[in-house]
């Protein structure tokens, strides 16, 4: 017998695979400039005191309502405060409850859509009739009920109760979208088994199911930044959001910029802007974030 | 900055023509047609004797008399209304008036004098649960007396030279006598008074309309058929209205801004008047509460403001304008702007103010002091003054929290003393003394004094002033207690406001005045259509 070596096995190079953030942004390039935009944005609200060029609440009636110069690239408030200043702390308004109150509200909604699809029934049946009653009202005017109900609660400079105003009306959303998705995890064999294994509903709800609606859920949070932003927007021009002096983008819409926005337009001009890239920047990134994640929500 | 110019010259030229149409309103009045006007504000019940707002004026006034009024082209003289002549005794314990014969209520009943007796023992000696928020103003009386049905004496226990005055206010609504005898609360919930115009409606929320009294005790009055004040909540709609003409007026105040755009937009078809006001928006420290117990810290924190440029700022974006002292300036009683700016808060060189502000906060061991400023959620003139105070505490090294809070907790929270500094408001209808230093008499006596210091001293001068006859005299007094008051900073004037009031030019009769809630009974007010 002649032994006959075997022929070496050919090296296959192991196909290439591009970075998640590459690949992210070469399949999703509205999204990675929705991206883009959050991340100017944060670094803008994190490292504002550097970043701005003056006090955002510091008062020059020397140059009230200047237009923008050259000194003031936006231009001046009816107090002579330079409103680049303003928009750019404005952000970090924006950004800070827009990321709490949407941290909050998807968190709570996560957690009861899972559970309420896990345990069904009439659990099932009491979250879901609450889901019904919250999704009732109007988002803007369920945050106006939790206002006007708690009040002002400052912490650190950030209003708290704004926070939950803001977050009660996400959590019914959150928790509809979570349960649908989490129905069909709980069908899954492996949730049978670990059933059958013993273990504690929070073992199963927290360990096997919750991660499985994450992507459902970063979509959610997201797209509840977005309309965080807006809505402590809404609430600050309605006198219910932050107070003066504090930088809000919301707020610079409303209170003196009324009075005055004829002869001083840029006082509604860019911190309008702002809301709108802000809000229009979560939204495609979000949206792509979507497409990216679950390709059986391509359109 | 050239169009600014342009616009203040234009709306002074306006207002100057404003001036000039009052004098030719001696023209013959016409008669008819229906006021319409806005009010910025509804009152939250119908009761003058226990409002303190100009929302219930400026809504109840056109129904009632009063015994007498202030004569505003010669304010602050005063002249009368249910009073057809009076005498004063000579030691000035005794007013004695006759009243009009012809006066009926609007169901019909005769007014005498058991009626405006019954009012004022209501005002200065309200039954249990009703609100006389001039009951303190009547306690020099001592006993009404009713002779005859057409006249009335007023005894009193000590000499009180604004007593005239106090017979004017606005808020002494005269209601009748049997009505508040059987209910004290009557007037909270009903109108029936002898006043030009008779009730017609109240829509809550949208209007309240009045049709002429066609028995008013004046001849010939009034000249309009009736009135509809309409309530905007929002100024931008209230001056679309004025502007487009749906109503002819709004009798409180617009802003400068505001001024500009409707005489750019009306050109001479608005008139424009403007004066300073009986209104100022002070300073509290709650002295109950450390570190603002400590006199240093109160001064420090007065002397870091400075008036006398936030006033030129501010006047462009806000109804506050004028630095004065305890007494609306311009008045016969208010201090000398000189003599002003020796005192804590008004001195005009800001740096060396500032840097003894921080000394003293050093000294009182609170260097970086933080706390929370008490606000009111009305947008003018609340939120600029907060936000300027915030400024200013800043430069000193103060970091403030500024909460504003709905009219409701905002009182509530000062009269039980749940603020650190508040920004509150003194709004008198005239400029006599007691009146505006009632705010600064110890919270025992005046609940309104929401910095909950006791000083037996400034009381004993603010009692003193009262009572003295002689102007002279008095005004050395006063200075004296506004010397104690300034000095020791619990409770300090922030800024005097301005009056602007923008009224149609086909609307005729009515009568500017510094402060709001006068002259609001439309009695002489026409239309020249």
């Amino acid at each position: 017998m002649t032994a006959v070596a075997a022929p070496p096995l050919a090296k296959t190079a192991a196909p290439k695979r591009r970075h998640p953030i590459l690949a992210f942004c070469i399949s999703q390039p509205l999204g990675a400039a929705g991206a883009v935009s959050i991340l100017v944005m944060a670094i803008a609200a994190v490292f504002a005191e550097y970043v701005a060029p003056y006090d955002p609440v510091a008062i020059d009636f020397g140059a009230m309502l200047a237009p923008p110069t050259l000194e003031h690239w936006f231009g001046t408030d009816a107090f002579g405060r330079d409103i680049l200043t303003r928009v750019i702390y404005g952000a970090r308004t924006a950004l800070a409850i827009g990321f709490l109150s949407s941290l909050l509200g998807c968190t709570v909604g996560a957690i009861l859509g899972v559970a309420s699809a896990y345990f069904g029934g009439r659990i099932d049946m009491a979250i879901q009739r609450l889901v019904d009653i919250l999704l009732s009202f109007p988002i803007i005017v369920l945050a106006l009920v939790v206002v006007a109900m708690l009040g002002r609660n400052m912490l650190l400079g950030i209003d708290f109760n704004l926070i939950l105003a803001i977050a009660v009306p996400t959590m019914p959303r959150v928790a509809r979208v979570v349960r649908s998705a989490a129905l069909s995890i709980r069908e899954l064999p492996y949730i049978d088994a670990a059933r059958v294994q013993g273990f504690s509903h929070a073992r199963i709800i927290f360990r096997h199911m919750v991660p499985n609606v994450a992507a459902p859920y970063l979509i959610m949070f997201t797209a509840a930044i977005a309309q965080a932003i807006l809505l402590e927007a809404s609430l600050s021009f309605l006198g219910l959001g932050v107070t003066e002096p504090t930088p809000a983008w919301g707020l610079m819409l409303s209170g003196n910029a009324s009075d005055f926005y004829r002869e001083a337009p840029w006082m509604i001009l860019f911190p309008g802007l702002a809301i709108s890239v802000a809000v229009f920047a979560f939204n495609l990134f979000g949206d792509s974030l979507r497409d990216w994640l679950d390709p059986k929500f391509k359109t | 900055m050239t169009m600014m110019r342009n616009l203040i010259g234009l709306a002074a030229g306006v207002a100057l023509a404003g001036a000039m149409a009052s004098g030719a309103e001696a023209q013959a009045p016409k008669k008819g047609g229906t006021l319409n006007f806005a009010l910025s504000a509804e009152t939250p019940h119908y009761d003058c004797h226990g409002s303190d707002t100009y929302a219930t004026l400026h809504f109840a006034s056109p129904f009632y008399s009063t015994l007498l009024q202030f004569d505003l082209p010669k304010y602050p003289a005063v002249k009368g209304d249910l009073a057809e002549s009076w005498t004063i005794a000579p030691d000035q314990k005794s007013y004695t008036f006759k009243l009009h014969k012809n006066v009926t209520f609007h169901d019909g009943k005769p007014l005498t004098s058991a009626d405006v007796k019954a009012t004022y023992e209501r005002l200065r000696n309200p039954a249990a649960g009703v609100v006389s928020t001039r009951k303190a103003t009547f306690q020099d009386i001592d006993t009404i007396e009713t002779p005859d049905p057409a006249t009335i004496v007023f005894k009193m226990k000590a000499v009180n030279p604004a007593m005239m005055e106090h017979f004017a206010s606005p808020w002494n609504c005269v209601y009748p006598g049997d009505k508040i005898t059987a209910d004290p609360q009557w007037p909270k919930t009903n109108i029936l008074g002898s006043g030009p115009f008779k009730f017609q409606e109240h829509v809550k929320g949208s209007h309240v309309s009045g049709v002429r009294n066609d028995n008013y005790f004046r001849q010939g009055q009034p000249y309009l058929d009736g009135f509809k004040g309409t309530f905007f909540s929002q100024s931008a709609a209230m001056l679309n209205a004025l502007q487009g003409g749906q109503v002819l007026a709004e009798f409180r105040t617009i802003s400068s801004a505001d001024r500009d755009r409707l005489v750019q937009a009306m050109g001479d078809k608005i008139r424009i008047e403007e004066s300073s006001w009986t209104l100022n928006l002070l300073v509290v420290f709650n002295t109950k509460k450390k570190p603002f117990d400590d006199v240093r810290v109160r001064k420090a924190l007065n002397m870091a403001i400075d008036r006398w440029g936030g006033s030129q700022g501010l006047a462009r974006t806000s109804a506050l304008r004028h630095v004065g002292g305890l007494v609306r300036p311009g008045s016969p009683y208010a201090i000398d702007p000189k003599e002003l700016e020796t005192f804590p808060g008004f001195q005009r060189d800001m740096a060396k103010a500032r840097a003894e502000a921080k000394k003293l906060l050093a000294e009182a061991g609170v260097p970086n002091l933080t706390f929370v400023l008490h606000n009111r959620s009305i947008a003018q003139p609340y939120t600029p003054a907060g936000v300027f105070l915030v400024d200013q505490w800043r430069q000193i090294g103060v970091n403030v929290e500024h909460k504003q809070l709905e009219t409701s907790p905002y009182l509530a929270g000062m009269s039980s003393g749940q603020f650190d500094v508040a920004i509150d408001f003194s709004n008198l209808f005239m400029d006599e003394p007691s009146l505006g230093l009632a705010k600064y008499v110890s919270t025992s006596k005046a609940p309104e004094n929401r910095s909950f210091l006791e000083s037996p001293e400034i009381d004993g001068l603010i009692a003193k002033q009262a009572n003295m006859g002689d102007p002279k005299e008095r005004i050395k007094v006063i200075r004296q207690a506004e010397k104690l008051i300034l000095e020791s900073s619990h409770q300090v004037p922030l800024l005097w406001w301005h009056r602007i009031v923008a009224t149609n030019k086909s609307l005729m009769g009515w009568e500017m005045s510094p402060s709001h809630n006068l002259g609001q009974d439309l009695a002489r007010v026409w239309i020249n259509q």
